[in-house]
């Protein structure tokens, strides 16, 4: 299982942890909401939960829940730039199908 | 592709429901737009990396109004239809832009609206409108970078701003189809800035020092409380002068007359010398066949009398909220010209710690603004931050005599509600007038008037039986609310002040100034006319008295006598002389004291009539 960052998403998610003074890494995760099925969970962690997995990904802690975790595995998150809009975007192998707008997706 | 930002733990929200917010800081000379993405509260830039827009607004026949460098650039050839400076003019009466009509080139249309309308080509438009040009422009941007609608803003106004000039910024907002969360005073916002909130405690200065404008503020927080404390400043008093200064000493150095052209050229030198001396310990420059090298020190010395000026404003400004210096704990220093070393030295050396410079003063207030629109929006867990401001003149009501009665004093924090009870002046009187003052002198005419109401349906009663319960109320935007309230029938008349004209900081600053050199006139002011009025309310009481018993209990002569009295006393109360008026009165009051006193027995006979001794026992 795994979970990979570009260099540009690794380099981001550092500064934006060290810019908040405090966490121990970023939580990604799905959750069932949005127009399509399902919607990705980018968050902060400041305590972990019992059945988080903790992985390491270029110098950045990832930590996923174990259900999440069968959604996200083959994904690779980038970081990137569209005219002034700018942000994280997943790139998921199990993703079939998405809403277009690529906010939420279905397996 | 929609691109993910990082939430707080547990605020994620659902696909397509981000709770998009900004902090636009709505500048006189320039704008911006900040936000908080991944947690980093940054400005946004446009397509060409800029970050500053330029508060300017071109409009035309052709084309829809320019906003921002485009503008700027059509402000030399086309001067009447590029607005500039927007700001000084919104929520201003007609009658006021005309006095600020001598420093700003607009063609203002004359007519009797409210509201100063400047003719362009494009039609008439208000400040209003040329300041929702902008916002509209800002929103553009930050919806462009944050790929969505937004949900709300934060924008941020001077401190002094008037409820009129609070006002008339919303209305901006709405035009530009912003909803607005919270206006928030530029110094919290650079205090935010900082992160100065996270502290549990402590006084802030904060030393704004623009290019035409410079502001103090003194901030108490209090358990994440921000209370502002304390405004001064001088809105004629900035890095402007910095340049003025230096160019008048290149002209006089080099022997040139001072021509426009020469100066205009020499004030362009002086501003480059000025920024470079920032890094650099001595500048070459020249003017003319004059030449020289410019060290820090001879610009330190050029201007001191300004800086000291400012330190003076800082003074003024702890004494207002009874403060030493040695109690602030935070110095933040707010506007491009806090970055000439000279003025971090002197703030440093006075507030006896250095100053907070880290954040870009230019970009700090937006920065603030967008890490409180972050939190309204909910996008922080838990968090209660609640901002509070003061009012920045007292705010009152007329009372008979042409009286102001204070019932909000300056320097109030807001939001605050406080009620005060009022009673009738006459006899059967069933309407009341509350006419609400801003201002800190006695008189009304002395004051500014904000509004004015009837309460009727006041139940007839004798002067001084009811009871008239007025409630000031100004909520967190500084927004004043007056009702007024019979307390026995209960009828209730009210009205929202949304003044139809704003001060500007000077005309604060003046009318403080005005209260306290004028003390012992609105002292002398205030005597004649309480005086005055208690005299007419003898006199009403005599006159009701002589139409009830005076054939009873008075003969002729009698009457004579107090009449004379009365006519004394009245013809007192035409002069400009409460002693006058006190020594008419105490004779009126002796004339007619046997008078008086035959009238309380006969009416302790009457009330006895009919009843034994013992029945009063």
């Amino acid at each position: 299982m795994a979970i990979t960052l570009t260099d540009a998403a690794a380099e981001r998610v550092g500064t934006f942890l060290q810019n908040r003074g405090k966490g121990i890494g970023l939580r990604l995760g799905v959750k069932t909401s949005g127009c399509s099925g399902m919607a990705y969970v980018m968050e902060f962690v400041d305590d972990l939960d019992e059945m988080d997995k903790v992985f390491e990904e270029k110098g950045v802690k990832i930590i996923i829940d174990p259900k999440s975790l069968v959604y996200l595995d083959g994904t690779e998150m980038d970081f990137s730039k569209e005219g002034l809009n700018e942000g994280f975007k997943f790139v998921n192998p199990n993703e079939k199908g998405s809403c277009g707008c690529g906010e939420s997706f279905t397996v | 592709m929609a691109l993910l930002q990082i939430s707080e733990p547990g605020m994620s929200t659902v696909a397509h429901q981000h709770r998009l917010a900004v902090g636009i800081d709505l500048g006189t000379t320039n704008s911006l737009v900040a936000t908080v993405r991944s947690g980093k509260a940054e400005t946004l830039a446009d397509h060409e990396g800029r970050h500053l827009l330029p508060s300017v607004v071109h409009y035309s026949q052709q084309y829809s109004p320019l906003v921002g460098y485009p503008a700027q650039v059509r402000m030399a050839e086309d001067a009447l239809n590029t607005i500039a400076s927007a700001k000084r003019l919104i929520g201003r009466a007609a009658s006021d832009a005309k006095t600020l009509a001598g420093h700003l080139p607009f063609n203002f249309v004359d007519s009797n609206a409210s509201v100063p309308r400047i003719r362009t080509e494009g039609g008439d438009v208000s400040a209003i409108e040329v300041s929702a040009e902008i916002l509209k422009s800002l929103k553009t941007r930050a919806e462009q970078s944050l790929g969505g609608e937004l949900n709300g803003v934060v924008i941020t106004v001077p401190a002094y701003f008037d409820d009129a000039q609070r006002q008339a910024t919303r209305d901006a907002a709405t035009l530009a189809n912003l909803e607005v969360l919270r206006l928030l005073n530029e110094p919290t916002a650079a205090a935010i800035a900082y992160g100065l909130d996270k502290d549990a405690q402590g006084i802030i200065a904060v030393y704004d020092l623009g290019g035409g404008t410079f502001d103090i503020s003194i901030l108490r927080l209090n358990q994440g409380v921000f209370e502002v404390m304390a405004t001064g400043g001088d809105s004629a008093l900035g890095g402007d002068d910095f340049d003025h200064v230096l160019a008048e000493y290149m002209i006089k150095e080099s022997g040139q007359t001072s021509t426009q052209a020469i100066v205009s050229l020499a004030l362009m030198e002086a501003r480059r010398v000025k920024e470079a001396l920032t890094v650099h310990d001595g500048v070459e420059t020249s003017c003319g066949h004059w030449k020289e090298t410019i060290t820090r020190e001879k610009f330190n010395l050029l201007i001191e009398p300004w800086v000291k000026r400012t330190l003076l404003a800082c003074r003024r400004a702890l004494r207002d909220a009874n403060l030493d210096k040695d109690e602030i704990a935070n110095v933040v220093m707010v506007g491009g010209s806090t970055r000439v070393p000279y003025v971090r030295e002197r703030v440093g050396a006075f507030f006896a710690k250095p100053p907070l410079v880290d954040i870009d003063p230019d970009r700090v207030v937006a920065v603030g603004a967008a890490i409180q629109a972050d939190i309204l929006a909910g996008n922080k867990p838990d968090n209660e931050m609640l901002l509070l401001d003061v009012t920045p003149l007292s705010l009152g009501l007329e009372t008979m005599g042409g009286l102001v009665e204070t019932i909000i004093s300056r320097n109030t924090t807001i939001p605050i509600s406080r009620a005060q009870d009022f009673t009738t002046f006459k006899d059967g009187q069933t309407a009341m007038t509350v006419h609400v003052l801003q201002g800190e002198r006695d008189t009304v005419e002395d004051c500014r008037s904000l509004a004015k109401f009837t309460l009727r349906g006041i139940p007839p009663m004798v002067a001084g039986a009811a009871r008239i319960q007025i409630m000031f109320q100004v909520d967190a935007d500084g927004l004043l609310n007056v009702s007024a309230q019979e307390m026995a029938t209960g009828v209730k008349s009210s009205i929202e002040v949304k003044p139809s004209y704003g001060l500007s900081d000077t005309e604060i600053e003046t009318m403080l100034r005005d209260s306290m050199t004028n003390a012992q006139a609105d002292k002398q002011a205030r005597q004649l006319r309480e005086m005055r009025m208690e005299a007419e309310r003898t006199l009403a009481a005599l006159d009701s008295a002589l139409k009830t018993d005076a054939e009873q209990l008075l003969d002729a002569t009698e009457i004579e006598t107090i009449l004379q009295a009365r006519e004394k006393l009245a013809d007192s109360c035409k002069l400009d002389d409460a002693d006058r008026i006190e020594l008419a009165m105490k004779s009126m009051e002796k004339a007619a004291e046997f008078y008086v006193a035959r009238r309380m027995n006969s009416n302790v006979q009457s009330a006895m009539a009919g009843h034994r001794i013992s029945e009063f026992k």
